[in-house]
């Protein structure tokens, strides 16, 4: 085993269970904590696959923004019943017998699937990776159009909230 | 190197894991947690297709791109929605949020 | 010979590989050996900065500060520490005590994982990321993270509310600042900061002297530091997030926060005063760590200077002025430097050249000027809509209920 993978199979484990810890933790402010924990080690895998941008757009976009604002509006929606309350609602073993038997599902069919072996292509050290996601992003032979609908749907959601959760009084 | 076969099972526990918060927990925000997760669960599995299959075409990063600003958007508007929910109910338990049913 | 930290590095590597130790596990020893000598040099020099921070504010304040311990008082952040160590290390009672002993931790650390990719010198730095000026913001995010958990976790309201009101402010003062940092990384070409620095050849200030400008206010902001100190409003939140802390762990806090304002000191230097550059700094590298921490003190000094000198601003007044004018502003000039670069380039204008540097700043100047006019005649609109004639004493305003 090199260290690599080691070390991937300690970030997995450490994001799995934070990943657990969200789902089940009884207070809401540590479920968003272990949340951080969880898109942390995701961020980490990406390190991993030699994405650098992405990982650290993680960290800033889920970390700074999705999960301070997740803590944000836990402390403004307070509420004494719902906190001592149960945290699962009624149908919680459905759930679970459903999330076991997806994720039996999938590994039987990735199991089964004779691309898992594939191994990664290196990735020479002059092809900048960065650079070349930039150019994919804004070249109109690439994803411009995406890119173009993505910062459409981002000023759609900005004016959004703010319509949703202006107090008119 | 990792084998692309764990960080595929990888993505799919993370994504089963987010699937039951989305369907057992009671409250919103925890609900939004869950899907949180399967959209990260999503992305590994976009960026490792992209490691270990095309590493000179960078269609993968780009989906990873736009899921963040997908998941940003969500999040803004569904945590904008709880609040004003919140003003008017006082709740946001899912399960009590039933005004539709009758 | 002007290069001692390599000639360390290169003469423990041998060393080492003496020793008979694999080249994996050389590496990973020197890597360590660095973190832990780059980690160290900053708390020390973070020590120092106790007694500069005390010594310029007494300056401000027309009094002498610390001169009793050592000379000049130099001693005095020692004794400060050792009172720190011996007080008593408080828990509360409702306090949720993983979260709440992390937090003065999460504080400290992030600010020192900004100093990973700082070039100290052209041949001292700690990681050259291609991502560098991108992994600076999300440190910055994880310590809001640290502030909110102080907070939350010391189950108190005061904490709570310094702690929402320190992170709208970092959230809000986030965007200008990312927008800002943007404009060197157009100049350079790069997001590297060991590659912006390394075209610094005429320092950015001069090309760029608004994203200068607003990335000095937000960092400001960022820092929680008067005229931004809303999160310590002392008078209103009696000391904001840390008010349950004691001790070391307040300790921490306070370190954290001093070593914040230097660090960021150290990357304005680094983005738009040519980091390490001087004269002879590229023949002898331990020159660049000097000036490094030269421009890095005097920006330090700058920060104080404000601190100091201006009141504290309502919270409303301070995010109106960073949507409505920071981050339109940080916007317009982004844009037009993109543009104007792709202009000069077209007409055969070397990058980093003086001419090019010279026309950014008329660039700069420009929109500099509008920005003024602008500001002017929406003062005069607000000075007309104050002086207008109101109704008075009216039974809806008057608070009389309507019979």
């Amino acid at each position: 085993m090199t260290p690599l993978q080691m070390i991937f199979i300690l970030v997995a484990a450490m994001t799995l269970g934070a990943g657990l810890m969200v789902v089940t933790a009884r207070n809401l402010v540590h479920s968003a904590l272990w949340l951080v924990l969880a898109l942390f080690g995701v961020a980490i895998v990406y390190v991993l696959l030699q994405a650098g941008f992405l990982a650290v757009v993680q960290v800033v976009i889920y970390i700074g923004a999705i999960a301070i604002l997740m803590i944000f509006a836990i402390m403004l929606t307070r509420n004494i019943a719902s906190e001592s309350g149960p945290r699962f609602n009624e149908n919680w073993s459905w759930a679970l017998v459903i999330a076991l038997v997806l994720f039996g599902t999938l590994a039987w069919m990735l199991s089964g699937w004779d691309g898992i072996a594939a191994q990664a292509p290196a990735i020479s050290p002059r092809f900048d990776t960065v650079r070349e996601l930039g150019l994919a992003l804004v070249s109109p032979e690439g994803f411009v159009l995406a890119f173009e609908v993505a910062s459409v749907l981002l000023l759609a959601a900005l004016i959004g909230a703010l319509v949703v959760a202006w107090d008119r009084r | 190197m990792i084998p692309l076969s764990w960080l595929l099972f990888f993505a799919a526990a993370l994504f089963c894991i987010g699937l039951y918060g989305v369907l057992a927990r009671k409250n919103a925000i925890a609900i939004l947690m869950g899907i949180e997760l399967m959209l990260n669960a999503v992305n590994v599995n976009l960026v490792a297709f992209w490691r270990y299959r095309t590493p000179e075409m960078m269609a993968g990063q780009v989906f990873a791109v736009i899921v963040f600003a997908v998941a940003a958007a969500e999040v803004a508007v569904g945590l904008a929605l709880f609040i004003s929910v919140y003003r008017r109910r006082k709740t946001i338990a899912a399960d009590e949020l039933d005004l539709m049913k009758w | 010979m002007f290069d001692p930290i390599n000639a360390i590095a290169q003469w423990l590597a041998a060393l080492l590989a003496s020793l008979g130790l694999s080249s994996g596990l050389v590496n990973l020893i020197l890597t360590l050996v660095g973190v832990l000598a780059i980690a160290s040099f900053v708390l020390i020099v973070d020590i120092f900065l106790v007694w500069v921070e005390r010594k310029v504010v007494a300056r401000f304040q027309d009094r002498l500060g610390p001169n009793r311990l050592g000379p000049f008082g130099l001693i005095q952040p020692l004794a400060d520490i050792i009172k720190l160590l011996i007080k008593e290390d408080i828990t509360p009672l409702g306090a949720d005590k993983v979260v709440y002993n992390l937090a003065p931790i999460l504080a400290l650390a992030t600010v020192l994982m900004l100093w990973a990719v700082i070039p100290f010198a052209p041949t001292m730095l700690g990681a050259d990321l291609n991502v560098g000026v991108l992994y600076i913001v999300a440190v910055g995010a994880i310590g809001t993270l640290g502030i909110i958990m102080a907070g939350w976790a010391s189950n108190n309201k005061y904490a709570l509310l310094g702690a929402m009101r320190t992170v709208a402010l970092t959230i809000a003062y986030e965007v200008p600042m990312v927008v800002a940092l943007l404009v060197p990384v157009i100049l350079g070409r790069s997001m590297s900061i060991h590659q912006i620095v390394n075209s610094q050849t005429i320092w950015y200030i001069v090309a760029a002297p608004l994203a200068a400008a607003i990335f000095l206010i937000s960092a400001i902001a960022e820092l929680g530091r008067a005229p931004f100190d809303l999160a310590e409003a002392e008078s209103e939140i009696v000391a904001g997030f840390h008010i349950e802390y004691t001790g070391m762990k307040f300790g921490l806090f306070y370190a954290g926060e001093l070593l914040h304002a230097l660090t960021m000191g150290a990357l304005f230097a680094s983005f738009f005063m040519g980091g390490w550059r001087g004269p002879f700094a590229e023949q002898a590298p331990i020159l660049g760590v000097f000036y490094l921490f030269l421009k890095a003190m005097f920006i330090y000094w700058v920060i104080m200077w404000v601190k100091y000198s201006l009141p504290r601003v309502r919270i409303d007044h301070m995010l109106n002025f960073n949507w409505k004018l920071l981050t339109p502003l940080a916007l317009a000039v982004v844009m037009f430097t993109a543009l104007t670069d792709k202009a000069l380039i077209e007409l055969g204008v070397a990058a980093g050249s003086l001419t090019y540097s010279l026309a950014m700043l008329a660039l700069n100047l420009l929109i500099g000027w509008i920005t003024l006019s602008l500001l002017r005649s929406y003062a005069r609109i607000e000075r007309q809509r104050v002086a207008a004639p109101r109704p008075v004493a009216s039974p809806e305003y008057s608070g009389v209920a309507k019979s």
